[in-house]
């Protein structure tokens, strides 16, 4: 080694030092303070957030919703459709060093299915049981075929804890999750901060250019979209709408919006309770018909959503490949409406629209107050705290009520607990026996092209009922650093961390 | 003075018990079945069931009070239902900055309060009166999360000079931290400014009416001397003791205040936990103010009897 | 004749002009409040969808909010909702801690002790957070929020009323009606009530203020006058959400709280100075 000077190795080795970069910090700004950090107790969506530094998944979907490996790397279909066979990726380690091999992946659909306050359970019915084929083979066993089980594999139902530090810390675990994502959990300050740090062992980690991750709850959007502007904050997710159009013609900061899977509208009882049958509006379909006939989506979106959001009619938006091209959008017709009012025989019905307090909500019943007031409703607006509202809507206690789903990759998660006969989430107490055999179908069915076909029928069926009239699909707004770059338009409107860098 | 501290102590006790009582009755009167808010968006039956055991609900009320108190009593205020932690880590972590926002808030206060008092009392009925009352009273009369919005959009969003939000703590770094907090002091300080502007200037005007003050300038003493020298010290002895008694102002107004400026304090916590029907931490937080703020009372009435013997009986 | 104690005490206030001010500002209020339909020059709850978040301009003086509605219209008609919460609130105050507070003054023993016991409960929590529990219980409505911080705040008056009847109870006349066999009540209604009136007029007039702010805080949150109805404070709760695009809807509503409150607490300070018979 004497050829080469002493000193000129070590001029060498200080300039690489020198010009190593310093950590990089990526700060992020949530809508909200997550709930529990543990995949399988977490409820909330802006949880998920933070579980897509911290917690990989069995799979992942990109942006045309399509579905990707991540922690397994191939999937095979048994022929009856009734087992999944996973292929696991080798080489990839928990952060507390242990292995992550289909003995864990056992241990941790068992454990979404098994713990208590597990809100996993649903999204995992089918599947009976685990079998470890080998290390790095795992096969789900289901009870019937099921289609949407992939999709659920690519969110919390798919995260892999720790099963040592889980079963060590047991119902405690959320306060230090041990995952295997590319950043490991450091600390967090609830209301003010979650931090996560670099795995150094992570199996992609060429893809990770950050040191540090901070999550910073900041409910308000006008301080959110402050702090981006102060140079506080990296990134936010949920911008307000109505400060789009001043950000983007500021040319300063970086911003995407992403249609979401999910969608606003209004949940009408048509069975639920008597009160069903207390309004016109409950008891007859046309008088539904009227009422979606007398609003003017594009209208509404523009003045709710400062046209942040594409109108829509159905549980998934026009732009998803699964809509259902026979029940297209309808336009606003009120000469029809009053009509069809006409023949129903109430010329002026009236009915109660339930509405959590949220500004955007309350703007859009009063919108569709105006709106239908033009066809000869009488639509009065009673604002009730959302905890309150949960109450109502389960007891049926309502005519009429504003709701929005964050929605699910597969339609079947916008679907099912929605209009199959008293699943949780139908409100609406919607419940139609062809209804539910074409619902079933469509989850036993995994041929695309075959399900589209079934979609159709159960949209047009559903729609002719409207027990639920939906109004549009909202555009995730982020905004963010312009020299953030590798960020993915994914519609779950969970910010990836792979690939991200600063330029 | 013993007996008086004795039949003070006594009178706390019960108190405190009605406290309790009457924080756990108003949750539980909200309306909204609190395992539902907490079961997340998919309302799984199982996991709302398995709240509702966990959180006692399905025993009657005194039964599920009797649960409560009881781990009360043995130091365990409960845990938050929606990321839970202990109910006594969260305020073991909020507590700090919620104390300090008050100090700093305070200061703001006798800073504010304290001349324009004086001035008003001194220059009674005339301009400078009406000037001091305008600017301290300006304080109760603007909504604090007005207030605050429009601040952070001057200073932060416009001038840049402050952060919009967010805490850093002190031992981090102070700088940062003295700059995150020092819009929400002001809009707090702002509030008890004017009650102590009230209190120091009607309790100059009694000073200076008085029989030394009197005595004092028939002496000849100019009138500067006259105010600072004999009447000030007289007069700002109940301010100051007065002044401790505003904590309850400062942690309701803390509440919205924390809120506009996301200060991860306790009047956030509160607000959020009355919205998500926390029970124990709305329970467990008010519980420790009021303690707090009932021990600051009896501190203030010893302070008073101290500074003043001729009260003493 | 010479002058009766509430002639000297009219005559105190009106030399001082800062109380005048205030009374002159709230008869102003209420005078907006009463005509409002004939001075607002437009429909407060008309919606425009081509007019949305416009700025002030000659047709709209104070500019349009979020779906299109005139501000200034909704400002005027806003002083009904909030001089409601301050006057309605602060009677309900007293209604309920004025007859408390004289029966634990007059009576006491153990009356006084347990009333005094739970008022201090009440006070030791946050009135904020009193006044948000008992809306959210109650549902979210103006009558609502009134009623909450009517109650919320009746705990203040229990305690002034009580120091009051303490302190007027050992005065003369009072012995002197009891030693001529005058029965409780009457000598709580006929010469006890009458001489504590002038502190309680001054707290319930500092009180209206606060409840104003209140009424606002909880509108803030969600917990007070509904839409479409306007009222300051929840006109403040939506401009909070545009307060980068359109600041005019929440400037106004803002300084009018402003104004009103203010006006409130000069007049009571100067209430305070002109009855109480210590000051010269």
């Amino acid at each position: 080694m004497s050829s080469i000077p002493r000193r000129f190795l070590l001029a060498v080795a200080i300039a690489t030092a020198a010009a190593a970069a310093p950590a990089q910090t990526l700060r992020i700004g949530l809508a909200e303070d997550p709930d529990a950090l543990d995949p399988t107790l977490a409820r909330t969506f802006v949880g998920r957030l933070v579980f897509a530094g911290l917690c990989d998944k069995l799979l992942d979907i990109d942006e045309k919703l399509g579905i990707v490996p991540q922690l397994a790397t191939s999937y095979q279909w048994s022929p009856d459709n009734k087992q999944l066979t996973l292929k696991l990726r080798q080489g990839v380690t928990f952060h507390d060093g242990e292995k992550f091999d289909a003995a864990a992946v056992k241990f941790n659909i068992e454990r979404h299915k098994t713990m208590a306050g597990s809100n996993r359970r649903g999204e995992l019915a089918p599947v009976t049981s685990v079998d470890v084929v080998d290390p790095s083979t795992v096969r789900l066993n289901l009870a019937a075929p099921f289609s949407p089980l992939l999709a659920q594999l690519t969110d919390r139902a798919g995260m892999m804890v720790s099963p040592k530090a889980a079963q060590a810390e047991g119902d405690k675990f959320a306060s230090k999750p041990v995952c295997s994502g590319p950043f490991r959990f450091v600390e967090r300050v609830p209301q003010d901060r979650i931090v996560l740090e670099r795995y150094a062992n992570y199996w992609n980690k060429e893809a990770i250019h950050f040191d540090k991750l901070i999550y910073t709850p900041i409910p308000d959007a006008t301080v959110r979209l402050a702090n981006l502007r102060s140079g506080q904050l990296d990134f936010i997710e949920r911008a307000a709408p109505s400060d789009m159009e001043k950000v983007i013609a500021e040319k300063k900061l970086k911003t995407a919006r992403i249609t979401e899977i999910g969608y606003q509208g209004i949940t009408i009882n048509v069975g639920k309770s008597d009160k069903a049958k207390a309004t016109p509006l409950g008891r007859d379909p046309r008088v539904r018909e009227a009422l979606e006939l007398a609003l003017d989506r594009q209208g509404l979106v523009q003045v709710v959503m400062d046209n942040e959001a594409i109108v829509g009619n159905q549980w998934v938006a026009p732009t998803n490949s699964w809509y259902a091209k026979n029940v297209p959008v309808p336009k606003r017709n009120i000469e029809r409406a009053r009509a069809l009012l006409k023949e129903a025989g109430v010329t002026n019905p009236s009915f109660t629209l339930v509405t959590p307090t949220t500004s955007d909500a309350q703007r859009i019943a009063l919108v569709v107050q105006a709106m239908a007031r033009e066809a000869g409703f009488d639509v009065k607006i009673q604002a009730t705290e959302f905890a309150t509202s949960l109450n109502m809507a389960d007891k049926g206690d309502f005519e009429a009520y504003v709701l929005a789903w964050s929605g699910r990759p597969d339609p079947d998660g916008n679907l099912y607990s929605f209009h199959a006969c008293k699943q949780p989430l139908n409100y609406a107490g919607y419940c139609d026996a062809e209804t539910d055999a074409l619902i079933k179908q469509s989850r036993e069915v995994l041929d695309p092209a075959q399900r589209k076909k079934v979609f159709e029928q159960v949209t047009a069926r559903v729609n002719k009922e409207r027990p639920i009239i939906y109004l549009y699909h909202r555009k995730w707004l982020w905004v963010y650093n312009p020299k953030l770059q590798g960020v993915r338009e994914i519609p779950d409107g969970l910010l990836r961390v792979q690939g991200l860098k600063m330029s | 003075m013993f007996d008086f501290l004795v039949r003070r102590l006594a009178q706390l006790l019960p108190t405190l018990v009605l406290v309790s009582m009457l924080i756990f009755g108003l949750q539980q009167l909200l309306p909204g079945d609190p395992a539902k808010i907490l079961a997340g968006e998919e309302q799984d039956p199982a996991v709302v069931e398995y709240l509702r055991k966990k959180m006692h609900l399905d025993e009657p009320l005194p039964v599920r009070y009797a649960y409560w108190m009881g781990g009360v009593l043995q130091g365990d205020l409960g845990e938050s239902i929606r990321n839970q932690q202990p109910v006594l880590d969260l305020v073991v972590q909020k507590l700090p900055v919620t104390l300090q926002l008050a100090a700093m808030a305070m200061t703001i206060a006798l800073l504010i309060g304290i001349p324009a008092g004086i001035i008003s009392a001194v220059a009674r009925g005339t301009v400078w009166d009406w000037a001091a009352n305008v600017f301290a009273l300006w304080g109760i009369s603007t909504p604090n999360f007005w207030l605050g919005i429009l601040l952070i959009l001057l200073f932060a969003v416009n001038l840049g000079w402050l952060p919009a939000s967010g805490y850093v703590s002190p031992f981090e770094d102070l700088g940062a931290n003295l700059k995150a907090m020092i819009m929400p002091a002001f809009v707090l300080g702002n509030a008890i400014a004017a009650v102590l502007m009230r209190h120091t200037r009607s309790a100059m005007l009694q000073v200076l009416s008085a029989d030394y003050v009197r005595t004092a300038r028939a002496k000849g003493l100019d009138e500067r001397t006259v105010v600072l020298k004999h009447a000030l010290r007289n007069a700002l002895t109940p301010v100051i003791t007065l002044g401790a008694l505003e904590l309850g102002t400062l942690l309701s107004g803390a509440v919205l205040t924390e809120q506009v400026f996301t200060i991860p304090g306790f009047g956030k916590l509160i607000v959020d936990a009355v919205f998500n029907r926390d029970y124990a931490v709305v329970q467990g937080v008010v519980l420790v103010t009021a303690t707090a703020y009932m021990l600051l009372n009896l501190l203030a009435d010893l302070a008073y009897f101290a500074v003043n013997p001729r009260l003493r009986h | 004749m010479p002058a009766g104690p509430w002639q000297r005490a009219w005559r105190r206030l009106r030399r001082r002009p800062s109380a005048m001010l205030g009374l002159a500002v709230v008869l102003a209020f209420i005078v907006l409040a009463v005509f409002a339909p004939w001075i607002a020059p437009m429909d407060p709850i008309a919606t425009s969808w081509s007019a949305i978040r416009k700025a002030p301009s000659a047709q709209y003086w104070f500019g349009t909010d979020e779906i299109g509605r005139d501000v200034l219209s909704r400002v005027i008609w806003g002083t009904r909702a909030s001089l409601l919460a301050g006057v309605v609130s602060v009677s309900i105050s007293l209604l309920i801690g004025v007859p408390i507070g004289m029966a634990a003054g007059f009576l006491g023993g153990w009356v006084d002790a347990v009333i005094s016991r739970i008022t201090d409960a009440f006070l030791a929590c946050p009135f904020l957070i009193l006044a948000i529990a008992l809306a959210a219980f109650l549902g979210p409505s103006l009558t609502n929020a009134m009623v909450a911080i009517g109650i919320s705040a009746a705990p203040i008056f229990v305690r002034l009323t009580r120091g009051q009847v303490l302190s007027v109870k050992v005065e003369d006349y009072v012995e002197a009606a009891r030693a001529v066999g005058n029965p409780p009540l009457r000598i709580a209604l006929r010469h006890i009530l009458p001489n504590i009136t002038a502190p309680l007029m001054v707290q319930a007039t500092l009180a209206i203020a606060a409840a104003v702010i209140a009424e606002a805080s909880l509108s803030f949150l969600g917990l007070g006058q509904q839409p479409p109805a306007p009222s300051w404070g929840s006109m403040l709760n939506t401009a909070k959400n545009f307060i980068d695009n359109a600041p005019w809807m929440a400037i106004w509503p803002g300084v009018s709280i402003f104004l009103l409150v203010l006006s409130f607490n000069l007049l009571g300070d100067g209430l305070r100075d002109a009855l109480d018979p210590r000051q010269r």
